[in-house]
């Protein structure tokens, strides 16, 4: 279980490096960076806190995955949820924040 | 390595639930006394709360008294609880939940405003952003700083053995501090990590509990002298396959029963605790009836929507996997199988041995949350709970105290020993933290109950579990760090080393099988009544010292003999 930074959309604002709470992000010659893709959790704290859509997150080989991408864009009323599959499709799934869980 | 001096009345070690609602308590109801919460990462995301919260799992319902929540907990954990812990947990459940609401977290209601529950004990909410509205709130706080990126070591003691403070090194900058206080609160939550985990190789950290979650609070605790309890009451949860993503949504929330591969509902066979729900899956796997499942096949589209957004919420590796397969809970039953095993006191009862104040057995010390024993099904409201009474009971100490200062020798002890941790070896190491932590975990996971021990073990294979976590413990003296976060690193194997011990030590005591799975004595395959007792143990001269314990029922209250 891991995400991956996108070094050409990363602007080096640090902000994923506060909150990740494994203090796996660090900043290298201006770009987040991960120490170590093995160490993290996958709670995609750094997934919602970046500004540009720079980080996803992916299910591991050994978890199942097949090559899917998940983004997070966090705003005041929602989080918007994109998942870009390896045949180029995209799905979006929005969660309202004033919404509890049904279940 | 610089080193820095902090001072404030109470400090508090651990920004989560609990952490963070002792500084919020503080601020309330002490405005005047100084805080200092340290927590090893920084507080919006930090702790077990980071990816979100599914329900709030501890709520008196109407109709329902603190005295049936304690009632419960007492009957899954098969009665090694204490009593005036769940009680005084219970009482305050109501008034945290209020608060959390105050604060933002979102409740469902009815028409009528009454929050919906789910089951008797469990509200349903939108808990993705419970750990940034409660890190907002601490901020708020006037009277709190807040020290992030610093990991909590050791205590500092005072020569009457009072906690005075802890010092701590930077993960990103290359800082140690002196963080003095007149009180402590650790909250630094339990322990994982310490056995293998279900993926060991590129998603070893794909667990169930925080893997940032070392168990620092109770190798501080143990190494200053403080009594623990109950760490043989291991928690392993029940979890959807792979993802390892919470299984109660689907059984409360949808109604979804457990079945083999056969499609044979067989939980009425096991009886239903936690720890049965879990040896129920485990045996039918033994028994070559596996793999099992969450019968969701056939649930409305509406319910898969609403579980989508519901993981998305707390757990979005499940929502991503039904996504990618194409295959959602209501085309397909969801795979499910046990965590590796962790020490924690949310969930099971391991822990600090406290009284109904929070106090530990050391002076000037308290514990809240995960870290604190005896107290079962606390999850986050109880946390909360327990954060709120541990900062009571902490300024209460404060007010009372004169500050003690750090003396000049203990100080060079520190100093020393980090200088010696980076002065690079003589010669290329043979070993590193990571091959230690992987050596660990296959000990603790071939000898002491692990996963593909089937949760079991017996007298034998834990005193070979004790002897390999020895020759550990001895070759990481010879570690070394090159930087704050490889000294974090550095000490947080030997955190899990000292409880693996710890653990090894309550497991032999527990000559019995209390709970199937979380700890499944095969020597000792039935209960025995002679050990209805708490195995409570402290550090001695560097040995593990077992205590048994008289168990607090209905009506007793704890006192510490100092």
């Amino acid at each position: 279980m891991s995400i991956s930074i996108e070094p050409e959309k990363c602007v080096g604002c640090g902000r994923c490096t506060e909150v990740c709470p494994g203090n796996l992000l660090e900043m290298t010659a201006g770009k987040a960076a991960i120490r170590e893709v093995r160490d993290c959790w996958g709670c995609t704290a750094c997934v919602k806190e970046c500004p540009r859509d720079a980080i996803f997150y992916y299910l591991s080989a050994d978890l199942g995955g097949a090559g899917g991408r998940l983004y997070a864009h966090d705003t005041a009323v929602s989080l918007t949820w994109q998942l870009r599959l390896p045949d180029g499709s995209e799905q979006e799934i929005i969660v309202a924040k004033n919404k509890a869980n049904a279940y | 390595m610089e080193f820095l001096d902090k001072a404030a009345d109470v400090l508090i070690i651990g920004g989560g639930a609990a952490g963070c609602y002792a500084a919020i308590t503080l601020a309330e109801e002490h405005p005047k006394l100084s805080v200092l919460l340290v927590d090893k990462a920084g507080i919006k995301r930090s702790g077990c709360l980071a990816a979100g919260v599914n329900a709030l799992n501890a709520y008196i319902t109407p109709g329902h008294t603190p005295e049936d929540y304690a009632d419960y907990a007492a009957k899954d954990a098969a009665g090694i609880v204490r009593d005036d812990l769940l009680l005084t947990m219970s009482r305050g459940l109501n008034e945290v939940t209020r608060r959390m609401e105050e604060l933002g977290l979102v409740i469902l209601k009815d028409e009528a405003g009454q929050y919906v529950s789910r089951g008797w004990r469990n509200l349903k909410i939108n808990g993705e952003n419970i750990k940034p509205l409660l890190a907002a709130a601490v901020r708020r706080c006037p009277n709190v700083e807040v020290l992030e990126h610093v990991s909590a070591v050791d205590y500092l003691q005072a020569d009457d053995g009072a906690v005075t403070g802890a010092w701590g090194v930077g993960v990103r900058q290359d800082k140690v501090y002196f963080l003095q206080a007149k009180a402590v609160i650790c909250a630094t939550g339990g322990a994982a990590g310490l056995y293998r985990p279900n993926h060991p190789g590129s998603s070893r950290h794909k667990m169930w509990y925080s893997p940032f979650n070392t168990g620092a609070g109770y190798a501080m605790g143990l190494r200053a002298g403080a009594e623990m309890t109950t760490f043989e009451m291991r928690f392993i949860a029940l979890r959807c396959k792979d993802t390892i993503a919470p299984t109660g949504t689907l059984a409360q929330g949808v109604g979804a029963a457990q079945v083999n591969a056969a499609g044979e509902r067989y939980q009425h066979k096991y009886g239903n605790t936690t720890s049965e729900r879990l040896y129920a899956v485990v045996s039918e796997n033994l028994a070559g009836r596996g793999p099992c499942y969450l019968e969701t096949e056939g649930i409305t589209e509406a319910q898969q929507d609403s579980l989508e957004r519901a993981y998305l919420n707390m757990a979005p590796a499940q929502t991503m996997k039904w996504r990618e397969t194409g295959l959602g809970p209501a085309s397909a039953n969801v795979e499910v199988e046990g965590s590796e095993p962790y020490v924690v006191g949310g969930h099971t009862a391991s822990g600090y041995w406290i009284d109904a104040a929070r106090a530990t057995t050391l002076p000037g010390l308290f514990a809240a949350g995960d870290v604190a024993g005896g107290c079962p099904q606390k999850y986050v409201t109880g946390a909360f709970v327990e954060g709120k009474i541990a900062a009571q009971s902490a300024a209460a100490y404060a007010a009372e105290r004169p500050g003690a200062a750090l003396s000049a020798a203990a100080r060079e002890r520190i100093r020393t020993r980090i200088e010696t941790l980076l002065t690079p070896p003589a010669a290329s190491p043979l070993f590193t933290v990571e091959s230690l932590e992987e050596a660990m975990q296959q000990v603790m996971d071939e000898y002491a109950g692990g996963i593909t021990a089937g949760y079991r073990y017996t007298e034998k294979q834990l005193g070979l579990a004790a002897r390999h976590i020895e020759r550990l413990t001895r070759l990481s003296e010879n570690l070394r760090a090159a930087d704050g976060y490889g000294l974090v690193q550095l000490f947080e194997l030997q955190e899990r080393l000292l409880i693996c011990r710890v653990l090894i030590e309550h497991l032999k005591a527990r000559r019995e099988t209390r709970w199937h799975a979380f700890a499944e004595n095969l020597d000792y395959p039935g209960t025995n009544p002679a050990l209805e007792k708490y195995v409570n143990s402290r550090l001695s001269d560097g040995k593990v010292q077992i205590i048994y314990r008289d168990l607090v029922k209905r009506g007793d209250r704890y006192e510490h003999q100092h």
